[in-house]
């Protein structure tokens, strides 16, 4: 029988030697951590101080200044009065409610994190539409950062950071970048061949073309892109308050623990206004700023 | 005579994995199909040699496949040949640098295409000086020489549309006028007005030519309409299946064609509106110098035909017919009046009148029109006969056997 055991039993490896294997790679990590954790961790700082500085000026500023500037950013962005009203009326209630200190942190982090990623996606979006070799490479890389929980990724970004605002943020940056990535990529090789060849003809250099053809005509993709990363940094507002990050997932994540409902709920809807907020916005400036494909089909 | 503008040498292009490998098959006359099923690779041009002179308009025709599109971006080098080589004024186009290339299309060439290529997201006037933004000259200056070539091809008004706002041949004429701002030596035309309706691209057409009159540019333009191709060109190369089948004016394609492929396109062209007088009538004969009539009539007994035309200080002055020359001498015995006042005057035709313009001017005359220039120079004349030879087809020697006319 001992010969075919491995048919009913799956040849696993011996339990020793998992163990080993565990134990070694979390030594190697941790050293690997004690060692360059301070380094690295001083590498951020510069973030942290923005991040630190930024919260802090949404955070003194007067309440009415605050709403004021929003207002003002959305009606700008959208050119829309309704939108405009609804976000007064939404920061409003969230301030009656008593949630006004933790959206303020929440919108911090989101800004940042909205800006740490386009100014990181965008270039290696297009990269990869330029290479087919570093889409090939990418392309998995982003399907783990989709698909890998969280917990697991927050588990080394602790290890090595610590607890607080940046593996907070590095931890949102993981999860909510793919598709800024994914959607420049998509976006510039979708760019019409006949437009890129007529630009080639008239004598414009690569530069010349990512910036006058590329990037203008990739930019529906782009802004879905950038509308989907907020999207999914919003979402992960909750799991990033595991790791000390403050703002409206820490109530959401108390609510749980201590069955909070109207807390839990409440919060949330905050959460889901921000949403709504940032997408109407970064939606309608899209639009506006493609007005040129109006009357493409009507003929 | 002077170094042509563009010459082309011996250029082949082979589509495919690794094309030079396949080279030695193609210089050994292997076909198309054999290349393409023994190793996959397709031969899209092969031995292409043309000279293109300064200030001619150029065709290049052929059906789809012909390999028209792709023989045309070796000119700017949007494609590489595979092997061969391109001189443009003096310049070995193979040899440029990147920069060197950038350079070139920026200054030297520049392209209209079949579907415009216009930039959706630039408004007109910016599409229009798109090269010239290119070229980094200030916006200030090159706003104003794309409004200059907005209005020049009739589109005053429209610079702050959108492309997608303007009509197919409206969009087309903004192609036209964003390669024409770049002040380019040579205009390259990709089948540009193929994808307007009839009544359009004939417009495009005229206007075209209007601004090549004034403009005297070199102009390479495709197309696969072979009337398109007979109005425009100066020359014409027609290629089939990458190959050259022939490059000639218009008139020798027509009356000459080099081998079946050309003879069965130009078959149902209407010749009576492409050819012009100049190229088929017949050389001058039967002058008469003379100031005397008896002299004269003296020349014309001697000929076959009873007519002749009257010169005068080497000038045409009209036609005299034997039987009014002799009517004249039996009335008057003393001394007549000089030849070339009893000469009639008849109709003639200017040398590049087209032949259908001729029909009633050949057909009312009893004998063969003078063909004169502008300048009164007598350069031959154009019968009946003639007219009907043309125009059925018989461009074969004057000593047709009548079997082959009847067949």
């Amino acid at each position: 029988m001992a010969n075919t055991s491995w048919f009913s039993e799956f040849p696993e490896m011996e339990r020793a030697t998992l163990v080993a294997l565990r134990k070694g790679l979390d030594g190697a990590y941790r050293d690997f951590s004690r060692s360059y954790g301070e380094a690295i961790e001083n590498f951020f700082d510069p973030l942290l101080y923005f991040l630190v500085w930024f919260e802090k000026l949404l955070l003194n500023t007067p309440w009415l200044i605050v709403l004021l500037v929003l207002v003002a950013l959305t009606y700008g962005a959208s050119r829309s009065i309704k939108l405009s009203v609804g976000v007064a009326v939404s920061f409003l209630l969230i301030g009656y409610f008593g949630m006004w200190e933790n959206t303020m942190r929440t919108l911090s982090i989101i800004t940042v994190a909205t800006f740490l990623s386009i100014t990181i996606g965008l270039p290696i979006g297009v990269m990869m539409a330029r290479s087919d070799r570093a889409q090939n490479i990418v392309t998995p890389v982003l399907d783990i950062m989709q698909t890998m929980p969280a917990f697991v990724y927050l588990i080394p970004v602790v290890m090595l950071l610590g607890i607080g605002k940046v593996p907070g943020i590095i931890a949102v940056l993981i999860y909510a970048i793919p598709p800024v990535i994914r959607l420049t990529n998509l976006g510039i090789r979708l760019v019409d061949r006949d437009v890129l060849e007529a630009a080639t003809a008239f004598g414009a250099n690569p530069m010349q073309r990512l910036f006058s053809v590329q990037l203008p005509l990739a930019l529906p993709n782009i802004m879905a892109g950038i509308n989907q990363t907020i999207m999914m940094a919003l979402a992960m507002v909750v799991i990033a308050s595991m790791i000390g990050v403050k703002g409206l997932g820490q109530p959401v994540l108390k609510s749980i623990t201590n069955q909070y409902f109207t807390m839990g709920l409440l919060n949330g809807l905050a959460i889901v206004v921000i949403a709504i907020m940032f997408d109407r916005v970064s939606q309608a400036y899209a639009a506006r700023t493609q007005k040129h494909l109006e009357g493409m089909n009507g003929g | 005579m002077a170094e042509p503008l563009i010459r082309i040498k011996n250029l082949y292009k082979v589509f495919g994995e690794s094309p030079r490998s396949v080279m030695p098959m193609v210089r050994a006359g292997r076909t198309k199909a054999d290349i393409l099923a023994e190793t996959g690779h397709t031969v899209g041009l092969k031995d292409i040699n043309m000279d293109i002179e300064k200030g001619s308009i150029f065709v290049i025709m052929g059906l789809s496949g012909s390999g028209k599109s792709t023989l045309i971006r070796h000119f700017n080098r949007l494609i590489d040949p595979t092997e061969g080589s391109i001189y443009i004024d003096g310049i070995d186009v193979m040899g440029l640098t990147q920069k060197e290339l950038e350079n070139f299309r920026r200054t030297k060439v520049s392209m209209v295409f079949q579907r415009f290529g216009l930039m959706p997201h630039r408004t007109v006037l910016e599409n229009v000086a798109y090269g010239l933004a290119v070229r980094k000259v200030p916006k200030a200056e090159r706003d104003m020489k794309a409004r200059e070539w907005l209005s020049r091809v009739d589109l005053d008004g429209y610079e702050a549309q959108y492309p997608s706002q303007l009509s197919g041949g409206q969009q087309q004429r903004v192609g036209l006028a964003r390669a024409l701002c770049t002040d380019p030596e040579i205009l390259l035309m990709d089948e540009a007005f193929s994808a307007l309706d009839p009544l359009i691209r004939s417009g495009m057409q005229d206007q075209l030519i209007e601004l090549q009159g004034k403009l005297k540019r070199t102009i390479v333009f495709i197309t696969h309409d072979l009337d398109e191709a007979l109005r425009l060109g100066d020359k014409i190369a027609i290629l089939k299946d990458g190959v050259v089948s022939q490059i000639g004016r218009p008139e020798e394609i027509i009356l000459n064609p080099a081998d079946d492929y050309v003879e069965a396109f130009v078959r149902d062209v209407n010749r009576a509106r492409v050819l012009s007088v100049d190229v088929v009538m017949q050389p001058a004969h039967h002058r008469l110098t003379t100031e005397n009539i008896d002299e004269a009539l003296r020349q014309m007994r001697g000929w076959t035909e009873d007519y002749g035309y009257v010169f005068h200080d080497d000038e045409y002055r009209g036609v005299v017919t034997q039987e009014a020359l002799e009517e004249a001498c039996e009335k008057s015995a003393g001394p007549t009046a000089p030849l070339h006042e009893m000469a009639e005057d008849g109709p003639t035709l200017e040398p590049d009148t087209v032949l259908q313009d001729a029909f009633s001017a050949t057909l009312d005359s009893d004998y063969p029109v003078p063909v004169v220039s502008e300048d009164g120079e007598f350069q031959g004349t154009f019968s009946k006969e003639d007219m009907a030879k043309v125009l059925a087809h018989d461009n074969a020697e004057p000593s047709d056997s009548p079997t082959r006319t009847a067949a």
